[in-house]
């Protein structure tokens, strides 16, 4: 077949947001942002070196149960409830939560992208349709919703990241499609019909990249909130048991609050810390993109 | 919102517009429930009786009742036939119907939820404006961390927290729990009781709500300040303060109301994880405690009334703004 709009080089819009460049320098200015970025990395880096990184094994126990902080060399963050190191623990979930967190906030704009534009592309009935589901995927209470479905169908990583990616998508939608309402009367849409593109080509060759830029501060602030539910699920004891996550180790703190307050407060700190790099990350980005636009 | 459109009907015709609007979503959330229920591994009866010794002739019943043996389309019209008579199963771990068990924690539930609505819109009101008064200083910098702060910490989290301080290191609190034990107040002293082991779950429910309101005000705020009324106003004269409190507020206090219809399915979620926290014994702590008892038709029972809570909740902050803005016509 032939791509005649390649050939010809059709005009984009001029979105004002400029090149990659310029969007680097306005998110360098963005001090929030740089931090959040610095976050991400720290973690990211973290998640990925854990097997280095972790003294020991998270999941040995061992007779040196409710060690506090700094009282042993081994443990320098102190042991649980059955003596597992508290520091191993806490960087191997930070691995569980960046992977679901990170796949579940993906699947929700993979499903989120689709729905938008198709809706936005296509209008009328079938717009009005797909936004009616989407409003439905908006009130139903995500947490609640989630918890049954888990507590029904298991609760492997998988699990979790599709059952979260499920429920996560109406922000997207929305926003992708608002996109799609305006682009799809531009000058270049029109001009790739007339040169005989079909409407799949359209809506994901042509159009998708001129939104994306929106998209993924969606994504990113996506992935906080995943963070999040993951770690909400793990408390009520509804993480993969075969990982060891921040979510779980509140759950586990709750019970010894009394006695080892150090079970509580290092994992809470670590889902914080995510969630705020994620949300800062986000506001960087729309910075870069669009000044004028801020999403929250 | 629907705006100018339809410009010229009266409020009502609005109202049942939007009322209308919200049953195919009630609807919706009885089928989600049902298929739950389909779906569920193992057979459908156990997600009707939950996974607790229940008397052979019950599950008989239920199969009967349901229609367990009939085709799929039949079970769910008798399922959305129970349901819409308030009938939601029984609880065997708990020995009582499920929509009477739920009716009962509600109630305390409700209790949590309201007072965090209204003390958390009231501060996070009072911080957005004194952060918008003064865009860029340093107590608008504190604001915007606070609200920061706010979105990233789990409420559970805080809340044990708060335990932590208040209950273990101060004994200023109780650390959980409805009531005290060992000793039984009456009159204003128990409520005064009740308030005392509130204060603790309200606190770590409410703090991401003030962020959220606070964020919001301060951005409605700032955006209201540069139109041109306020202009006008200033232009007459009038006090920067009665700009602020009289005007300017009234207007960017409007997107407040419908955060709380936005935002009410996460508080529900986080009075969930805070009542757990706490031993706070409403709909949350049951909720919990349903999925170590695999208590399943209280956990169906939970689902379809928080949806159907977050509907109606929806719908009238919606139609509430529109009565409230003058410039919404119908």
């Amino acid at each position: 077949m032939a791509t005649p709009g390649a050939a010809v080089g059709l005009p984009r819009p001029a979105g004002g947001s400029g090149s990659a460049r310029a969007a680097w320098r306005r998110f360098r200015r963005h001090r929030g942002g740089l931090f959040g970025l610095a976050i991400v990395a720290l973690l990211v880096a973290v998640a990925v070196l854990a097997p280095v990184l972790a003294p020991h094994d998270p999941f040995t126990t061992s007779r040196n149960a409710f060690l506090p902080p700094l009282a042993s060399d081994a443990h320098p963050l102190g042991t649980d409830h059955l003596g597992r190191d508290l520091l191993s623990n806490l960087i191997w979930g930070a691995r569980v939560s960046l992977i679901v967190g990170v796949a579940a906030a993906l699947t929700a704009t993979v499903i989120g992208v689709i729905v938008g534009a198709f809706a936005g592309y296509a209008g009328g009935r079938s717009d009005e349709l797909l936004m009616r589901v989407t409003e439905f995927f908006q009130v139903i209470p995500r947490f609640v919703l989630a918890l049954i479905v888990v507590a029904f169908f298991g609760s492997g990583l998988v699990n979790l990241v599709l059952v979260i990616g499920l429920l996560s998508w109406p922000q997207t939608a929305r926003l992708v499609r608002s996109q799609y309402l305006s682009h799809k009367t531009m000058q270049y849409v029109d001009a790739g019909r007339a040169l005989g593109m079909g409407d799949l080509r359209l809506i994901f060759a042509e159009i998708l990249p001129n939104v994306m830029a929106p998209v993924l501060v969606v994504t990113s602030l996506d992935v906080a909130q995943a963070i999040l539910l993951e770690a909400s699920l793990g408390f009520f004891g509804l993480g993969d048991p075969n990982q060891p996550s921040w979510g779980a180790m509140l759950n586990a703190a709750q019970g010894y609050i009394r006695r080892a307050w150090w079970m509580s407060v290092f994992p809470g700190l670590g889902i914080s810390l995510a969630v705020l790099g994620f949300n800062l990350l986000g506001d960087g980005l729309t910075e870069a993109y669009d000044p004028r636009m801020r999403v929250r | 919102m629907s705006g100018a459109s339809d410009a010229g009907r009266s409020v009502w015709a609005y109202v049942l517009g939007r009322v209308l609007n919200a049953v195919p979503l009630v609807l919706g959330v009885v089928v989600v429930n049902f298929l739950l229920m389909t779906l569920a591994p193992g057979d459908p009866v156990t997600a009707l009786v939950g996974d607790y010794p229940a008397p052979a002739e019950y599950v008989e019943r239920v199969r009967q009742q349901y229609g367990l043996d009939r085709p799929v389309p039949e079970q769910l019209v008798r399922y959305v036939g129970s349901v819409l008579r308030g009938d939601l199963g029984y609880s065997f771990a708990n020995r009582q119907p499920v929509a009477t068990l739920l009716l009962e924690r509600l109630g305390r539930t409700l209790v949590l939820m309201l007072t965090t609505v209204v003390v958390a819109s009231a501060v996070g009101l009072t911080l957005g404006v004194v952060a918008a008064r003064r865009p860029h200083s340093v107590t608008d910098a504190a604001a915007t961390g606070f609200a920061l702060a706010g979105y990233a910490v789990p409420e559970f989290w805080l809340g044990q927290l708060l335990i932590l301080v208040f209950a273990v290191w101060l004994q200023w609190l109780p650390a959980g729990g409805f009531r005290s034990v060992r000793e039984s107040y009456e009159g204003f002293a128990a409520l005064l009781d009740h308030a005392r082991h509130m204060l603790l779950p309200m606190a770590a429910l409410s703090f991401r709500y003030m962020a959220i309101t606070t964020r919001l005000t301060r951005a409605s705020l700032l955006e209201v300040m540069n139109t041109q009324y306020i202009v006008a106003a200033r232009a007459r004269g009038l006090s920067e303060r009665t700009i602020l409190w009289r005007h300017a507020l009234r207007a960017a206090a409007l997107p407040v109301v419908t955060v709380i219809g936005y935002n009410f399915g996460f508080i529900v979620a986080g009075s969930a994880l805070v009542e757990t926290v706490f031993g706070w014994p409403g709909i949350g702590r049951l909720m919990y405690d349903s999925i170590f008892a695999r208590d399943y038709p209280v956990l169906l029972g939970i689902l379809l009334m928080v949806s159907v809570t977050v509907i109606v909740v929806n719908l009238v902050t919606d139609v509430l703004y529109s009565v409230l803005d003058p410039r919404v016509r119908y």
